[in-house]
């Protein structure tokens, strides 16, 4: 923002106005400040000045020529003359060699009346063309379902090829060919779908003209701020709605975290909301069949059934994409109404290890740095990580960071991002500890750590020192696979180039050893001083939108909202006041072991609001048996999922645009929703129908009027949200807890001043490298990791958006050239997948960037339900399954089975 | 080793070559020697060496201009002068090497002229009219010492610039460059030491120097000529101008199409290191320059300093508006400093001989000499390099030896395709930046194109246009689509289907083009169409109204007509005509069936008596 003094520091004239501006402006930008309309058509504000168009030339005394105002800074005392007969003849027939070619489709285009060209076009007056047209029509390239590219009316701006070059760092599209001849395109020129292109759709954004269109497009009436539901980044979205659906997505650039950017399924992926497939209504389980019913039918009946497993016989799942508002209610109902401490959500199958390991390294378990750090880091080391899929707008502030700052890549895969990266560590799956901890040893060998912030930070480094002595070069190469030069090169880049971010995610954390994982690589921050400052920090890359939010709003087993531990007598005595009930102090049971101990017969009632508990878990086939053991299962959802079918109640739950709540992303900041619609059909809030469950059983205390109070409830009983309201965060957007009084500005970086351990002091973990639970071995001799693609998000909300799935249809596993030439697997043929659990069948995709020995899948089809395969092997300290090492083998099927598989 | 033991090193080495009892022959073998047999010749010679037992020492020089004589080879005996040999067949070669070698006759009946010596009966090389009125500085070394030797250019004074440049100041040494007058040889003639001293006061570490060798005029061959016979001028000028500017990184950006010059850069770099004339500590001294070869992909637009930025970066060669300049922001955002290949050429010679002597060559404003690709419809093509403000005259009739086939001199194109087409009325003015301006044209790197009376000056405009506009980047329409549509309007021209508001539009559009492009490709392409039409407007009033091309070269304004007073009946004509469509007894007056003639030419082409008339 400009300051009125930077305003006054340049006057200037253009057209005989006195006007001001700063050094920094260019003569159109102070122009337009000024409400001077100079016609532009290469010009974009979020994109650097291109000078390509010519129609912003003006002529400036003193200069040769006429000049683009685009490009030039302004300077004392210029004169600036925007229109005279030179610049109008120029740029008339500028514009018409540029309407020769263009079509005059303008009532059948998407941007009519939106389209700069014609607003240009309007400007000068243009009545007549001379010129014919000079080139033939070419075809469209309709290859992405999302959007089509119409070279026939491209004027060839370049602001698609600089957002996607520029702004997001990829270059799927650049100029092809020269002369009149030159044409938008890929390279080798293929089509959109089959290039480099991610589909995030930001080239349509800035297109001013109608060649960039979103298919299907209608105008919305309405917009309504809220956030994104497909990862944990928290992009904020504009959701564009007309009568009662939404007809598009665009992204909020007055978000702190995306400024406006979104990816492929955060702009295109809103159809799940309006599918047809919603449930609509309560569904009852009578003789095996679900049957329609009322609201009342449905919650007297779960109330009625809830009261007869009170105490420890019941579990709940709260979930990770419902606001905070929602899993506070269902921890208070859990702990308040059903009387135990049985509340859990799906961290614990992700992000637990995070909470654990790096509550354990510096007591607070939330990432310590904003997303906006990553652009100002001089080096970036990014660990079990595939940001650019996962987290795709975060994954471009990497990529974007790496044009100029160290990046170093450390997964089994050469992901995207290895690409970009100045140092790749292919280490073997599972081997973090060992990797991390001979970086350690590497930097503390060389006196590469930094000794005046371990002296007045660090509380163990002596102790430390001693643990690293296991981890020389050579077993560590050993360990990991990693050759020893990369692990010296990582320690002397991370150490040595200030300021550093960590980036990780289930990479580290779905591991039989994730809090270890996870404090290897606090002890590298704590080692460098990489903590606690702008741009150096740890930033775990949470999965879920509101998994965070879910953690800190209390739906863990052990500890109320903002990690208040149940097992403190203080605590036991604030929620009792508080809530007006008795409240446990034994800690409750972990997600997976809800299944373990159902199978015991000793969980016999389970809530599951919002997760597909039946296909997300590892050993899916194991906790399917579970379910099936329990005596009443209710099902709080937006689809009938996978999971549902194990249901004696089916509830439907409001989408998030239909409602109001927060989400917290994971770098903590609170953001608000708005409903953009009414929920559809019959669907409720998550809130109400625990609320309404909760008074059924004649419980005190859930009588809300809406969402806003559930947050002020949570703002009188939780230190680190006190200063949160609704009102508060519609007039200031997101807010990064912890915030602790109304003026409270929120804490952007964590660890500042002193760790929140008991002592302030950071703790160094001396960690032992435990393997994998399960290697590969003669019978199973694939080692198989899983994680999230790019155009999916788990299961049931990406399945139900056509484009998505046109873009990525089905299941497949990844394998390495060699081993399928070993098996005589061709490349799209159905292959057999087994592990000592379960068994599948996935077609074969062979692929460039897999160590030998190894196999990939994602996790988002039913068809092929990954997690039958994996492994329940859990980590001692989270409980989080080992998903991210099975070992299995892959078979070619049998010729009557491969028949039946053709398609 | 200290500079002066580089040069007396060197000095021996070439004298020993010089004074030693062995026959020494120079064969000239740039890329035009080659092109022209070159190689055959020195494979000939050397295997007649072999047969005859005779030792002599062969060395490839480069080229020393005149394109016309090759190839050339020079043989130089003990104690003798050099004496050239032109246009030599491989049997001719053999022949003449054979006659001097073995019975000591010179030939003076093949000779061309003599080297650094007077011998009887053959004149001095330099004294050929097409020599003559030249002035050697950037190509003072061309074709006349071996360009894979370092130790000939040491010998020939090499490195003195450099080595006095050294001594002085940087500033003082931008003073001096400032003094000679030197202005930019690619074209723009901006003054050379004001261009250094703005990348001195740029701040912004580290800074580059960029030598400009993408050559890209169709036509032109200055650069490849320079760097293929005399590499270490301009490296010695790179090294200069990298003092001078404070520059520790340079890059050499030359067209991937000039193997022969790449791999004459090569060695001389890897000479240059192996001479601490390259790298850090350069002669010992605290100036340290390391030197990278970038290799462009032939981007006629990529001569411009900002796309050739972009290039050389690895983006699309595309340029960018200026300011910012790349003195304060170029490559990779740091000072950056661009010069042609013969601006640095120069360089050393100015700092070896002074800028007054520099400034003593050239008229006025415009100081020293400009070499020039002289071709087209000229007697005397090849390479030559005159004092600025000799007059265009002196170079077509002295130095280009007139027009071929005692044709008529129509016109020049000066500059290339980006250049403007002067007609023989002009041919009284000096070549200086400013004249050609004045005139519409432009100096540009040095094409000069020369036309006469059977060249049509709106086809000649449309072959220009055809190149500008498929080179142009595409980035600003002006250039992009309207280069195309004048291109489209020359055509219909030419293809008689022009209209008198045709010529209105071509104006309109040139207007626009220049005025409103983004870089110099697009703000001159029009020049030819401008120059033409300015000149030549009732040749292009025949095209659109009287529809008739009177150069008689637009074939669909043309017909060929038997005369019928003049055709003897030879039957040639008939015979030769691909569409059969001659008719005519033998001994009869022939004639010609306008309907199925294709107009190619081959009856004019062929018939011994003028009976066939172009109209």
């Amino acid at each position: 923002m400009l300051t009125d003094t930077d305003i006054k520091t340049i006057v200037l004239t253009i057209d005989g106005i006195a006007v001001t501006g700063s050094p920094e402006e260019t003569v159109l930008q102070v122009a337009r400040r000024h409400d001077i309309y100079i016609p532009t058509l290469c010009y974009h504000e979020e994109l650097a000045p291109y000078g390509g168009c010519r129609l912003c030339l003006v002529d400036i005394k003193g200069m040769r020529g006429l000049t683009t105002s685009c490009t030039t800074k302004i300077a004392p005392g210029m004169e600036v003359v925007t229109e005279s007969p030179e610049i109008e003849r120029t740029r008339r027939i500028t514009m018409e060699l540029m309407l020769a070619d263009h079509p005059m489709e303008c009532l059948i285009c998407a941007q009519n009346e939106h389209c700069e060209l014609q607003k240009v076009a309007a400007y000068l007056g243009i009545d007549n063309i001379r010129f014919p047209a000079t080139r033939e029509r070419l075809p469209l390239d309709t290859s992405n379902p999302f959007f089509i590219f119409d070279p026939n009316k491209c004027i060839l701006c370049g602001r698609c090829v600089r957002t996607c070059v520029d702004r997001q760092g990829l270059g799927a599209i650049g100029l092809n060919a020269r002369g009149a001849a030159t044409i938008v395109g890929t390279a080798r020129d293929l089509p959109l779908v089959g290039s480099s292109c991610e589909s995030c759709g930001e080239c349509v954004v800035r297109c001013p003209v109608g060649a960039r269109a979103n298919r299907d497009y209608l105008h919305p009436t309405r917009y309504t701020k809220s956030v994104c539901t497909f990862c944990g980044t928290g992009c904020g979205m504009l959701i564009g709605t007309r009568g009662g659906k939404i007809v598009a997505v665009e992204g909020d650039p007055d978000s702190r975290v995306s400024h406006g950017n979104l990816c492929v399924k955060g702009r295109y992926g809103f159809k799940f909301v309006n599918s047809p497939k919603r449930l609509t209504t309560p569904l009852i389980k009578r003789n095996g069949v679900f049957e329609e019913a009322t609201w009342d039918e449905a919650l007297d009946l779960v109330a009625s059934k809830f009261k007869e497993y009170l105490g420890d016989q019941f579990a709940a799942v709260s979930s990770s994409r419902g606001t905070n508002e929602e899993n506070y209610i269902v921890q208070k109902f859990t702990r308040a109404v059903m009387g135990t401490n049985n509340v859990d959500n799906c961290a614990r199958l992700c992000h637990s290890p995070t909470v654990a390991g790096l509550s354990k390294a510096f007591g607070t378990g939330g990432g310590t740095n904003p997303v906006d750090d990553i652009a100002g880091a001089e080096c970036i080391f990014v660990i079990g990580s595939n940001t650019t899929e996962a987290h795709p707008v975060a994954g471009v502030q990497v990529r974007k960071a790496a044009e100029h700052a160290t990046l170093i890549v450390a997964d089994p895969r050469e992901i995207e991002l290895a690409q970009h990266a100045d140092l790749w560590l292919p280490l073997r799956p599972g081997t973090d500890v060992a990797l991390l901890m001979g970086i350690a040893r590497v930097i503390v060998e060389e006196g590469l750590h930094d000794p005046e912030f371990i002296a007045a930070r660090v509380g163990n480094f002596d102790e430390f020192v001693q643990a690293l002595a296991p981890y020389d070069l050579a077993t560590v190469e050993q360990i990991t696979g990693v050759p020893r030069e990369s692990i010296v090169k990582a320690a002397r880049l991370y150490a040595s180039t200030k300021p550093a971010l960590l980036m990780y995610s289930l990479g580290i954390t779905e591991h039989s050893h994730g809090s270890d994982n996870v404090q290897a690589i606090a002890n590298l921050a704590l080692l460098t001083g990489n903590v606690g400052k702008p741009s150096a920090g740890v930033m775990p890359m949470r999965g879920q939108n509101n998994v965070q939010g879910a953690c800190d709003m209390g739906c863990g087993p052990n500890y109320y909202q903002g990690y208040q531990y149940v097992t403190q007598p203080e605590n036991k005595l604030k929620f009792e006041q508080a809530w007006g009930a008795p409240m446990r102090d034994d800690i409750g049971l972990t997600l997976v072991e809800y299944f373990e101990q159902a199978l015991a017969g000793k969980i016999k009632a389970l809530y599951v609001v919002g997760m597909d508990v039946a296909y997300s878990i590892a050993d899916a086939n194991h906790i399917q048996e579970a379910l099936r053991r329990m005596d009443f299962v209710v099902f709080q959802d937006i689809f009938l999922s996978g999971s549902a079918e194990f249901a004696d109640v089916v509830l439907p739950a409001a989408s998030f645009a239909e409602k109001d709540g927060t989400f917290t992303n994971l770098e903590r900041r609170v953001q608000l929703l708005h409903p953009a619609i009414p929920p559809v059909g019959d669907a409720k809030p998550d809130w109400w129908i625990t609320c309404e469950i909760a008074k059924r059983m004649g419980a005190q205390g859930f009588d809300y009027a809406n969402a806003a109070e559930i947050m002020d409830e949570i703002a009188r009983l939780t230190p680190s949200f006190a200063g949160l309201s609704f009102a508060r965060l519609d007039a200031e957007g997101g807010i990064q807890w912890p915030c602790t009084d109304p003026d409270h500005p929120g804490t952007p970086r964590l660890h500042v001043e002193k760790f929140n351990t008991p002592t302030g002091l950071g703790h160094l973990a001396p960690l032992v490298y435990r393997p994998s639970a399960e290697s590969p071995d003669e019978e199973y001799p694939f080692l198989l990791s899983t994680g999230r693609s790019l155009n999916h998000f788990h299961l049931a909300m990406t399945s139900k958006v056509t484009g998505l799935m046109e873009l990525e249809p089905e299941e497949t596993v990844r394998m390495h050239p060699d081993d399928a030439d070993h098996l005589g697997i061709e490349h799209g043929e159905m292959v057999k997948v087994s592990s000592r659990r379960g068994s599948l069948e996935v077609r074969a995709n062979i692929v460039d960037n897999l160590q030998p020995g190894m196999a990939w899948m994602t996790f988002h089809f039913y068809e092929s339900p990954t997690n039958v395969l994996t492994n329940l092997a859990l980590d001692p300290v989270s409980k989080t399954p080992e998903f991210k090492v099975t070992a299995i083998k892959i078979e070619k099927l049998t010729n009557a089975s491969a028949k039946k598989a053709k398609r | 080793m200290t500079f002066t033991d580089l040069q007396q090193q060197a000095r021996k080495k070439w004298q020993a070559l010089k004074q030693g009892d062995t026959p020494i022959i120079w064969i000239g073998a740039a890329t035009c020697g080659l092109a022209a047999g070159a190689g055959e010749v020195m494979e000939a010679v050397r295997a007649a060496l072999e047969e005859h037992h005779i030792v002599a020492t062969i060395i490839p020089v480069g080229c020393i201009g005149p394109c016309f004589l090759e190839p050339l080879l020079d043989i130089e005996k003990p104690g003798a002068p050099r004496i050239s040999y032109a246009q030599l067949t491989p049997e001719k070669a053999v022949e003449v090497v054979l006659a001097y070698l073995t019975q000591n006759d010179p030939r003076p009946d093949l000779a061309l002229g003599t080297l650094g010596g007077e011998m009887p009966g053959i004149p001095r090389l330099f004294d050929h009219p097409n020599l003559k009125p030249q002035v050697r500085i950037a190509t003072r070394n061309c074709g006349l010492l071996n360009p894979d030797d370092i130790d000939h250019y040491l010998a020939a004074e090499g490195y003195t610039g450099l080595a006095r440049a050294l001594t002085m100041t940087p500033d003082a040494v931008i003073d001096e460059v400032l003094a000679s007058g030197l202005r930019g040889r690619g074209g723009a003639g901006f003054p050379t030491g004001q261009k250094w001293r703005f990348a001195r006061q740029a701040t912004g570490s580290p800074k580059y120097l960029v030598c400009n060798a993408d050559e890209g005029d169709p036509g032109a061959f200055m650069d490849r000529s320079l760097l293929e016979s005399d590499p270490h001028s301009v490296l010695e000028g790179m090294l200069i101008a990298a003092y001078a500017i404070g520059a520790t990184e340079g890059y050499i950006y030359i067209r991937s199409e000039y193997p022969l010059a790449i791999e004459r850069l090569r060695g001389a770099i890897a000479q240059m290191e192996q001479c601490r004339l390259l790298g850090d500590y350069i002669l010992g001294t605290d100036f340290s320059f390391h030197l990278q070869i970038k290799e462009g992909a032939g981007a006629f637009v990529c001569g411009e300093e900002t796309a050739l930025i972009a290039s050389i970066e690895g983006k699309r060669g595309m340029p960018n508006p200026r300011p910012p300049f790349p003195a304060n922001a170029g490559l990779w955002g740091k000072p950056t400093n661009i010069n042609n290949v013969e601006t640095l050429s120069n360089v050393p010679a100015i700092l070896a001989k002074g800028a007054d002597w520099y400034a003593s060559h050239g008229s006025g404003k415009n100081k020293g000499t400009k070499t020039f690709s002289l071709t087209g419809k000229i007697n005397w093509s090849g390479l030559i390099e005159v004092p600025l403000g000799t007059p265009l005259s002196e170079v077509i009739y002295t130095i280009g030896g007139g027009i071929v086939d005692n044709g008529t001199f129509k016109a020049v194109q000066t500059g290339g395709p980006s250049g403007g087409c002067l007609p023989a009325s002009l041919d009284y003015l000096p070549i200086e930046y400013e004249s050609l301006a004045a005139a519409g044209s432009i100096m540009g790197s040095g094409g000069l194109v020369v036309l006469d009376e059977k060249t049509c000056v709106v086809d000649l405009a449309r072959y220009f246009l055809t190149f500008t506009q498929s080179e142009s980047c595409g980035k600003c329409p002006p250039c992009r689509l309207g280069t195309k549509q004048m291109l489209t309007i020359l055509e219909r021209i030419c293809a008689g289907q022009g209209q008198p508001e045709d010529l209105d539009l071509l104006e309109e559009l040139a207007f626009a083009i220049k005025a409103g492009s983004l870089c110099g490709l697009g703000q001159t392409a029009p020049n030819p169409v401008v120059t033409t039409l300015r000149y030549f407007h009732d040749e292009y009033d025949a095209h659109v109204r009287e529809g008739r091309c009177p150069a008689g070269v637009c074939t669909a304004l043309i017909h060929y007509l038997i005369l019928e007073d003049k055709c003897t009946g030879c039957q040639r004509c008939k015979r030769e005509c691909p569409q059969q469509c001659i008719s005519g007894e033998k001994k009869n007056p022939h004639t010609i069936d306008q309907s199925a003639c294709i107009k190619c030419g081959a009856c004019f082409e062929v018939c011994k008596f003028a009976a066939v008339e172009v109209v």
